[in-house]
């Protein structure tokens, strides 16, 4: 790979979006977005400040997004009242992208399944993990609120160009080891400001062969290196994920072949071990067989990270015919109402149901310590989310760990944490 | 737009927890937050700190959490200008977004004199002068519609403004 005159898929994007010929690294665009989206903690504060404005319409009903789902089904009166905003919002605005409970999923599983997101669109959010939707080639960052409010009133965000950092992925990726474990072994590698300001580039053979629901998942924990936005270039298999969900027209973009990257980093996967971010920190990456031992009270597998239908096959793959460890509660939610009903066709609920999980509808729940799962001072929980910080799922003196669905059902098994082949 | 002011000079990852602590976020009023600015790095610094002073960082700085309390009790307490070797990306967009002036100046600036040396700051041009000894430093210049955004308080305002012309 050659350092040239060529430009990155997101440069490409933010050049388009901006109407002009080229962007590079450091230039300040403002740019169309095709899509903005805020839930029930994040948008509330969005529409007061769009109410400022006096406005009697949105710039685009049909791009906005906005999903209730970090307390929903609503855990109290106050976040029955922020939900509450946001449907009086949508009626009023006729926003076509409301998700109500029952319909709704986790923001980050929710768009890419229903089609909304698009190869070569930029798409903001007011939530941190909207870097998610780069897996599919779009542009997708995280903003603040008054970002939101700006977007929905002109359609427009301004952004600074980042430079990128290509990350290559070569060899054989051994058995248990999944898009999680990459992501894990990534940030562990470059730590949690590693990708500051800038944008992930997940390429290499491995890449290529990763599922869809692979690439979601690192593409969603690009914040936790820093990183404004994480993608893999469009191929076979994104356009085979789109087929049938996306109706509007795209144009994938890609990077050319002597793009500029601020630096190339490679990954020889034959040998790497499934990863454990261990508290209070998701850089703080070790092997699984450095953890093993540990004691566990709780284990979720759910999150906009690792609760999609790839997730709980594999998890459902390893709970068949046993049962969670008597001192654990194992929590299984899965990502969207879509992804509940195919996991209840493919009889996956019944072997968690079996095992003596307790399955969950659709939240974000105890990934951030909302509700439905909250820890007790003291005690220790393995999750396949994506942050582990002081606090994260309840009590600060409570740890989370976070690991791969392969991993977390296993531990669920054993009451510590283990390699799943110790298991199956 | 021209600023100038004295300088009061702060180190590398100063984090949104150090800008602001959790137990105020409770009010979203910029004046009660600056009653709290730096406190619990620098407890006399919101007594100090006047209209028009600029605040100059290393590496890093606003980074942690993603609350837009940061740069409003920045604002609040009449800071004029942060300048910083670098930012965290979601501070650096609010503190735009409310109309708070930063500047990336890849020199380091830190030696100055805290409370002593003061610097003239030209956003237009990315100028940055120290008085005292007129040396000059090189920042990233603002384009056009950042200085809008700026000189309209915020992007509330300069949204208001766009929608005022349609
Ligand atoms: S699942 Fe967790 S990380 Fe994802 S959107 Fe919800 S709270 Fe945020």
């Amino acid at each position: 790979m050659s350092n040239g005159n060529g430009s990155t898929m997101v440069e490409k994007i933010l050049a388009s979006g901006a109407g002009v010929k080229k962007a590079v690294p450091g230039d300040l665009v403002n740019v169309q977005v095709d899509l903005a989206l805020g839930n029930d903690i994040t948008a509330p504060v969005a529409i007061k400040e769009f109410q400022r404005f006096g406005l009697d319409r949105v710039f685009d009903p049909e791009k906005i997004v906005l999903v209730p789902d970090h307390f929903t089904p609503n855990k109290d009166i106050a976040a029955a009242e922020q939900a509450m905003v946001l449907r009086r919002f949508a009626e009023k605005y006729g926003i076509r992208h409301y998700y109500e409970v029952g319909r709704m999923g986790i923001e980050h599983a929710l768009l890419p399944e229903q089609g909304l997101v698009r190869p070569g669109t930029v798409i903001i959010g007011a939530d941190s993990h909207t870097c998610t939707y780069g897996a599919l080639g779009a542009f997708a960052t995280g903003v603040g609120s008054t970002d939101l409010a700006a977007a929905m009133a002109i359609g427009e965000a301004w952004f600074k160009v980042p430079v990128t950092i290509r990350f290559e992925y070569d060899g054989t990726l051994p058995d248990w080891v999944s898009g999680k474990d990459l992501i894990l072994a990534t940030i562990g590698r470059i730590g949690v400001d590693g990708a500051r300001y800038r944008a992930m580039e997940f390429a290499g053979p491995v890449i290529e062969k990763l599922s869809m629901d692979g690439r979601l998942t690192m593409c969603n924990m690009a914040i936790e290196a820093g990183g404004k936005c994480g993608y893999v270039q469009p191929d076979q298999i994104t356009f085979a994920y789109l087929e049938g969900r996306v109706t509007e027209p795209y144009t994938a973009v890609y990077s050319d072949d002597d793009a500029v990257y601020e630096e190339v980093i490679s990954f020889d996967v034959s040998m790497m071990e499934p990863q454990i971010a261990f508290p209070p920190s998701p850089d703080n990456v070790r092997s699984v067989s450095e953890a093993a031992g540990i004691k566990l009270d709780q284990v979720v597998i759910g999150s906009c990270t690792n609760g999609r239908i790839e997730d709980l096959r594999v998890a459902a793959k390893i709970l068949k015919g046993q049962k969670v460890h008597p001192r654990v509660r194992l929590l299984v939610i899965p990502a969207t109402q879509q992804i509940y009903s195919q996991a209840l066709e493919e009889g996956l609920l019944s072997v968690f149901v079996e095992a003596e999980a307790a399955v969950s509808t659709p939240t974000c729940g105890p990934c951030l310590g909302g509700h439905m799962g909250i820890l007790a001072g003291g005690e220790k929980a393995l999750a396949t989310t994506n942050r582990n910080f002081i606090g994260r799922m309840g009590h600060p003196e409570s740890e989370v760990y976070l690991s791969s669905p392969a991993v977390a059902a296993a531990s669920a098994v054993a009451g510590t944490i283990v390699h799943p082949e110790e298991v199956i | 737009m021209i600023l100038e002011g004295k300088v009061w000079i702060f180190g590398d990852n100063i984090d949104t927890d150090a800008i602001i602590a959790a137990r105020y976020l409770s009010t979203t009023d910029p004046e009660e937050l600056a009653a709290h600015l730096m406190e619990d790095i620098r407890p006399d610094f919101p007594k100090l700190v006047g209209r028009g002073d600029i605040l100059v960082a290393g590496s890093n700085f606003g980074c942690g959490s993603s609350r837009e309390h940061a740069p409003l009790a920045i604002k609040g307490a009449g800071i004029a200008c942060v300048v910083a070797r670098s930012f965290a990306r979601i501070f650096y967009r609010n503190a735009i977004n409310i109309g708070l002036p930063i500047l990336e100046c890849e020199e380091d600036l830190t030696g100055l004199a805290s409370g002593e040396d003061h610097l003239r700051i030209d956003l237009e041009r990315g100028a940055i002068t120290h008085l005292q000894s007129g040396r000059e430093y090189r920042a990233s210049p603002f384009p056009p519609f950042m200085r809008e955004i700026i000189s309209r308080g915020g992007l509330v305002g300069y949204v208001q403004a766009r929608l005022n012309k349609q």
